[in-house]
């Protein structure tokens, strides 16, 4: 039998093939949705997002904002998301930091720091993140109970968590101060940072970088003198009584343990890629700086870093997306991050299928903007003709 | 001609170290450092600390130093987990099969698809008849009682096994000429890799049995395999596409004007060069992957890492978590410096040749 005609056009076969590919998953969800919903209908449980506004019933141990258990699920869910924003912010800032650090002693000419960095990095990278996440753990439930607790300057350390002493704010004061910081730096940051600011006048340039900061401080300082209530102690001091400790600002144990161990892991990758970045840059390139007469430091500030840190970024860019996703080990030590809500959620009330879609939908979310900020700072930096935009 | 003056070595060494006066600072402080903590470490591990095998907390509370009697006395718990007691010899065996697989698939010598394929099977096969039993006169045991060391380097390796022609495929299609299969399955990677490790095991542990018809459920250990596999495959994936990219244009070309067909251009051109350039970066994706079996104690597995928490939070070892913890932290460290040395070795063998500036 000869095959017919139409099975020899390509485009035909092609067509087939697309059809047929996405005619399969299209069943296969289909097929998934039907189960899920008679999977639902027999345990009793009603699918849609109505209960996101019903209260949860239950508490989570560390949120930015005051809430409690009648709070309805989507507030709890978005405290979860700050949670996780703020450890990652935290976790990055470190990161890089240290990162920074470990990475420029690993590629300097000193045999002991960059025998140092090297000791650092092997030890720190080679363990899992949840094994040093326990490890930090332990010692932090290892600490003396409140009442024996260790006095350090005038804060309190016990295996509650650290207290340190601190203006005595409310929550809601505390967050508005650090926005408005936040917002000021931000701002600063980037007047002075941008090309768009390039062509103005140093003069100027200076007041408008200068000039947000000090707003943001005259704001916070404001908002603390007109919400300080007459009468009321300015600052708070962590004091022992009984079995508890009372005032001061407490860093709970699962957040600083999460944090130091985030802090230290993504430092050793940081490390790393840092010192691949060094190694990018050309060696013509501090030769000829060196031929020119420039002193070390300026070889360093003003050829090596930029130039390195324009190889590192797309790879540094790669490293913070994962270290977002790796404060969803909280979990492990009870931080109640996104993930951990998500899994409290699921369990107290059943619906299942709308949390995992809410998880994932949250996680792409994330990660998507903070690689699109970062990729667009990426395309901002490079330098024109030289490099390619660095598409991922 | 003129050579250039030999400098004594201590006027070398002293200017390496000491330079400048930030060298010099540099160096006290990396040397504090590195001393100061040395040698806290090495009196608390070595020096005070108590090495009785039978040694109970009384003993140790006699030196101030580590209590290695913890290990001594719970290595069991560590290692195997819940198993039962009598058959541990089998996991045992079952690990040293795994180990023995995984060194041969390391030496260049074996890279054959033919002794590959025979020696996986071969190791597979073994270490299924020693952990589950059943067969041959040995008892059964349930994979629910899979733990320690055994049930990290099983996921490890499945994970490998289901992962890898998972990626190939998800590079392949991403790759393909039709629009439809390249966009779909560019969205399906850009999407998996987005969600972390975490939320993926617990969709696969405890949401995927609502969406499954009831003979694809099977055991949650199999469901939390395929999605660590999934999740590996993804990110493998991207790493193949990189190596693809690294093989010149004109290879394909010449494989099409050659006559070859898909399969053929695909096998036996483009993705043995594809996985030569990617190399560096699978290792180091494999080091990743062992590392990331320890997530599983979050679904309720008894992995390496949280036998070792049962070891020291139950009896009387509670103030032992230090010891036990460094115990599990160096054998993951032998596994992974291990893997990223070989790593390193690879890419030394791989660019002997090639010039370097």
């Amino acid at each position: 039998m000869r095959t017919p005609a139409l099975w020899h056009s390509r485009r035909f076969r092609a067509a087939l093939i697309q059809t047929a590919f996405a005619g399969t998953l299209v069943l296969v969800v289909v097929l998934a949705t039907l189960t899920a919903q008679r999977n639902l209908s027999e345990m009793g449980l009603t699918s849609g997002f109505g209960f996101l506004w019903k209260s949860t019933g239950w508490e989570m141990n560390f949120t930015l904002l005051p809430t409690d258990s009648t709070s309805p699920y989507w507030w709890f869910l978005l405290m979860g998301l700050m949670n996780t924003l703020f450890m990652g912010a935290i976790g990055l800032t470190g990161a890089t930091a240290l990162g920074l650090a470990v990475g420029l002693m690993r590629s300097g000419r000193n045999p002991a720091a960059r025998f140092l960095g090297t000791i650092y990095i092997e030890i720190f990278r080679n363990i899992p993140l949840i094994v040093q996440l326990f490890f930090w753990y332990a010692l932090a439930n290892a600490l003396p109970p409140p009442r024996e607790a260790l006095t350090f300057g005038g804060a309190l350390i016990s295996s509650r968590g650290i207290y340190l002493p601190t203006l005595a704010l409310s929550q809601a004061v505390t967050t508005a101060v650090f926005l408005a910081l936040l917002a000021g730096t931000a701002f600063a940051l980037w007047v002075s940072f941008s090309r768009r600011f390039q062509r103005m006048e140093q003069p100027t340039r200076r007041r408008l970088t200068l000039a947000p900061p000090l707003l943001a401080l005259f704001a916070t300082t404001l908002i603390v003198v007109t919400s300080h209530a007459p009468g009321t102690p300015w600052l708070s001091h962590p004091v022992a009584e009984g079995l508890r400790i009372n005032g001061g600002l407490r860093l709970q144990p699962e957040v600083y343990t999460l944090a130091i161990a985030i802090t230290t892991f993504g430092a050793a990758y940081v490390g790393e890629i840092v010192r691949g970045g060094f190694k990018a840059v050309g060696r013509g390139q501090t030769e000829a700086a060196q031929a020119l007469g420039l002193s070390p430091w300026q070889q360093f500030s003003r050829i090596r870093m930029p130039l390195a840190f324009r190889a590192m970024l797309p790879i540094l860019i790669n490293q913070y997306v994962w270290l977002i996703k790796a404060t969803t080990l909280g979990i492990a030590v009870g931080f109640s991050e996104f993930f951990m809500v998500i899994a409290s959620s699921i369990n107290h009330s059943g619906q299942t299928l709308e949390f995992i879609a809410i998880l994932m939908g949250g996680f792409l979310a994330i990660n998507l903007t903070l690689a699109a900020v970062l990729n667009r700072l990426n395309r901002a930096i490079a330098l024109k003709g030289h490099q390619t935009g660095g598409a991922a | 001609m003129t050579a250039l003056p030999r400098q004594r070595p201590l006027r070398r060494l002293r200017r390496a170290y000491f330079g400048s006066v930030w060298s010099a600072a540099l160096t006290l402080f990396s040397l504090a450092v590195i001393g100061g903590i040395g040698w806290w470490l090495l009196d608390w591990a070595f020096l005070q600390a108590t090495f009785d095998p039978n040694g109970t907390r009384e003993t140790c509370a006699l030196n101030e130093g580590a209590c290695w009697s913890v290990i001594a006395a719970r290595w069991r718990v560590i290692l195997f987990g819940i198993y039962p007691f009598e058959e541990q010899w089998r996991p045992a065996l079952a690990c040293i099969v795994v180990a023995v697989v995984i060194f041969l698939s390391c030496l260049p010598s074996m890279w054959s698809f033919r002794r590959l394929s025979a020696v996986w099977t071969l190791g597979t096969a073994l270490f299924y008849t020693l952990m589950r039993g059943g067969v041959f006169g040995l008892t059964f045991v349930n994979e629910q009682q899979w733990g320690g060391l055994p049930l990290t380097l099983f996921i490890f390796v499945a994970t490998g096994i289901i992962g890898m022609p998972l990626a190939i495929a998800l590079a392949l299609m991403r790759r393909s000429e039709l629009p439809v299969i390249s966009k779909l399955s560019g969205l399906f990677i850009d999407t998996v890799r987005s969600l972390p490790l975490l939320s993926i095991l617990f969709t696969f542990a405890i949401v995927l049995p609502f969406v499954l018809p009831g003979f694809l459920i099977g055991e949650k250990l199999y469901r939390v395999v395929v999605g660590a596999a999934l999740f590996f495959a993804v990110y493998q994936a991207e790493i193949i596409r990189g190596g693809f990219q690294g093989v010149p244009r004109g290879q394909e070309e010449a494989a099409k004007a050659l006559g070859l067909t898909y399969w053929q251009r695909m096998f036996r051109v483009i993705l043995p060069q594809a996985f030569r350039l990617a190399l560096p970066a699978t290792i180091n994706q494999f080091v990743i992957a062992f590392m990331e079996t320890t997530l599983v104690v979050v679904v309720g597995f008894v992995e390496l890492l949280s036998a070792g928490n049962t070891a020291y939070t139950t009896g009387e070892w509670k103030f032992a978590y230090a010891e036990v913890l460094v115990f599990v932290a160096a054998i993951y460290f032998v596994f992974v410096f291990g893997l990223s040395r070989y790593g390193a070795y690879l890419e030394a063998r791989m660019s002997a040749g090639q010039s370097r500036d």
